[in-house]
């Protein structure tokens, strides 16, 4: 034990250690959240200047629809996402589990879109959406399909842009799955088979209990993601689109207050307003991982 | 009998592969063709599959219209940056956090564990204030400064140095190391796993961050690709083949290098979840 605490020595040693990063995230990160904090109570009166105001931007919040309006695409988006978008990443994770051909090549395609721009991943599907010459509506034609407005009904849009993050997503949350499921030990699903258990209940009884940390995570993750959805309606739904309303999320109302309305104080109020139910969802989930998350 | 059902359970299973397989790759080549076709081609219906003359003159039309060399650059740049300042910073501090005790230091490292619990939109405003008062708006520097210390790396870290026997610690002590030595000669090497883990995953942040980019930068000249590509879609709003010919001169550097290193990428973002 010698070490861990060999004296002063290693106090200043440690300190000269931490200090990039303790500085970094207290200019970053620290004084930042309280500065938007402050924000949220004050109104900006050009660069930099703020007046207090008090409640008068929750007030307002809560008067506005558009927020309202704003919390429930997010959360629609949120949930959609991450249903869809956890279980085809579980279900493609335990396909390449098995010992197929191809399994590297697979993984590769699969992960593509993770590796790619948003700006460009939005700008291909706006094109495969379009309405008149898309490639999807084309395809949709041959079953006889009417064409979809996909990124200008507004009920249509919402699903559209769930679809391009569920894309970009499966690759990133199948690798951590995978990772996951390679680390349950062959005996498990050895004595599974002992029992008599078939694929199912080796599904049930072995994987999913096993993985069940690794999905948490990924889960959380997930969430804490959609959340925080932007690029896709900053790139795929221009301002003058009927589908706004229907689709932009809490950050893209706030990215729109703040940086092209210039209303700092009420973008930071928004979000404020994301970070309570950020910290509100994670803790639901936490409380509820002990139900299900089996842990060794 | 039990070849027959292995056989045709592995079909099933490859045919749901493929299907998927074709849902990812199908954009990209979409991307491609349409890059190749005139305007006029590109509305036609049915869509032709293949361009009836491959008009490559797309690409330089493109490439001439916006500045796409500074667009790498300005790419490069902030990842490199971001990559060596929060890999650094964050392998000294978690070396620091998992093996030294000091005063204060379940303080400061809640601190930094704290501010990963938060939207990162929280800390944009004042950070946009912090640049614009330093006079660094539309510049490299301002790209790369949210990300020059990571707390993400600095928790990621701390669980790989957690995982090294203290016994090699001690048998460097006993061989007269001093405390840098044994952190940059002993400890780092055995966290290249977690090194390797954390340069991808700032890299892959980095440059798929939009909004950042789209806040600091205006000048065409010193924006990312990221940013670049939105403004190109500002210019070009329905021109499909030369905005698809732009989004293919972005994205093809960043394909490649997945493909060359798709290894490290995948066992790079493995290690980012297999640790928490």
């Amino acid at each position: 034990m010698i070490f861990v605490n060999a004296g002063k020595k290693d106090w200043a040693f440690a300190y000269a250690m931490v200090a990039p990063t303790v500085l970094g995230v207290l200019i970053l990160n620290i004084y930042p959240l309280f500065k938007s904090c402050y924000l949220s109570f004050t109104e900006s009166k050009g660069f930099g200047i703020y007046k207090w105001t008090g409640l008068d931007n929750y007030v307002r919040l809560m008067e506005d629809p558009e927020v309202w309006q704003a919390v429930v695409n997010t959360l629609a988006y949120t949930v959609l996402s991450v249903v869809i978008g956890v279980f085809l990443s579980l279900v493609v994770a335990v396909l390449l589990n098995e010992k197929i051909r191809g399994r590297g090549l697979y993984r590769t395609i699969y992960f593509l879109p993770v590796v790619s721009a948003p700006a460009a991943v939005a700008m291909v599907w706006r094109w495969l959406y379009n309405a008149d010459a898309g490639l999807i509506n084309y395809l949709l034609s041959m079953f006889g399909i009417g064409a979809i407005h996909w990124l200008t009904d507004p009920r249509m849009a919402m699903i559209s842009i769930v679809i391009v993050g569920v894309w970009t997503m499966v690759g990133y949350n199948m690798v951590l799955l995978l990772a996951g499921l390679q680390e349950i030990p062959k005996t498990f699903y050895e004595a599974a088979e002992m029992d008599g258990a078939g694929p199912v209940q080796k599904f049930l009884h072995v994987t999913l209990p096993m993985i069940s940390p690794t999905l948490f995570f990924v889960v959380v993750t997930s969430v804490i993601g959609g959340l925080q959805v932007f690029d896709f309606i900053f790139m795929m739904i221009e301002p003058s689109n009927t589908a706004m309303a229907s689709t932009q999320s809490l950050v893209y109302l706030f990215y729109k207050q703040s940086f092209l309305m210039g209303d700092r104080s009420y973008g930071a109020a928004i979000v404020m307003l994301l970070l309570v139910i950020t910290l509100i969802i994670t803790a639901i989930q936490m409380k509820l991982q002990k139900r299900w998350v089996y842990y060794e | 009998m039990q070849f027959k059902t292995s056989t045709k359970k592995h079909l099933a299973v490859h045919a749901a592969l493929i299907l998927g397989a074709v849902t990812m790759l199908v954009p990209f080549l979409w991307m491609v063709i349409t890059s190749l076709k005139t305007l006029a081609e590109s509305t036609m219906v049915p869509p032709t599959l293949w361009p009836e003359t491959l008009q490559w003159s797309n690409y330089a039309d493109v490439w001439n219209s916006l500045p796409f060399a500074a667009f790498y650059a300005n790419t490069f740049g902030m990842i490199l940056f971001r990559v060596i300042g929060s890999v650094f910073f964050s392998a000294t501090a978690a070396y620091a956090f998992a093996r030294i005790e000091f005063p204060g230091r379940n303080v400061l490292f809640g601190l930094v564990l704290v501010t990963m619990m938060i939207p990162g939109q929280l800390f944009l405003i004042p950070q946009y204030e912090i640049v614009a008062r330093l006079g660094a708006v539309d510049s490299l520097f301002a790209l790369v400064l949210p990300g020059i210390v990571s707390a993400f790396g600095t928790f990621l870290l701390r669980q790989f140095f957690l995982g090294i026997p203290k016994e090699l610690e001690e048998a460097a002590v006993l061989d007269g190391c001093s405390r840098w030595q044994i952190f940059w000669h002993v400890m780092l090497p055995l966290t290249r796993s977690g090194l390797i883990a954390l340069s991808i995953f700032t890299a892959l942040f980095a440059w798929k961050d939009l909004m950042w980019p789209l806040i600091v930068n205006t000048s065409l000249d010193k924006m990312p690709l990221a940013s670049g590509l939105a403004s190109l879609q500002g210019q070009y709003s329905t021109n499909f083949p030369q905005l698809m010919a732009g989004s293919m001169i972005a994205i093809w550097p960043m394909l490649i290098l997945f493909v060359l290193f798709q290894k490290q990428f995948i066992q790079g973002v493995a290690g980012t979840g297999s640790k928490n």
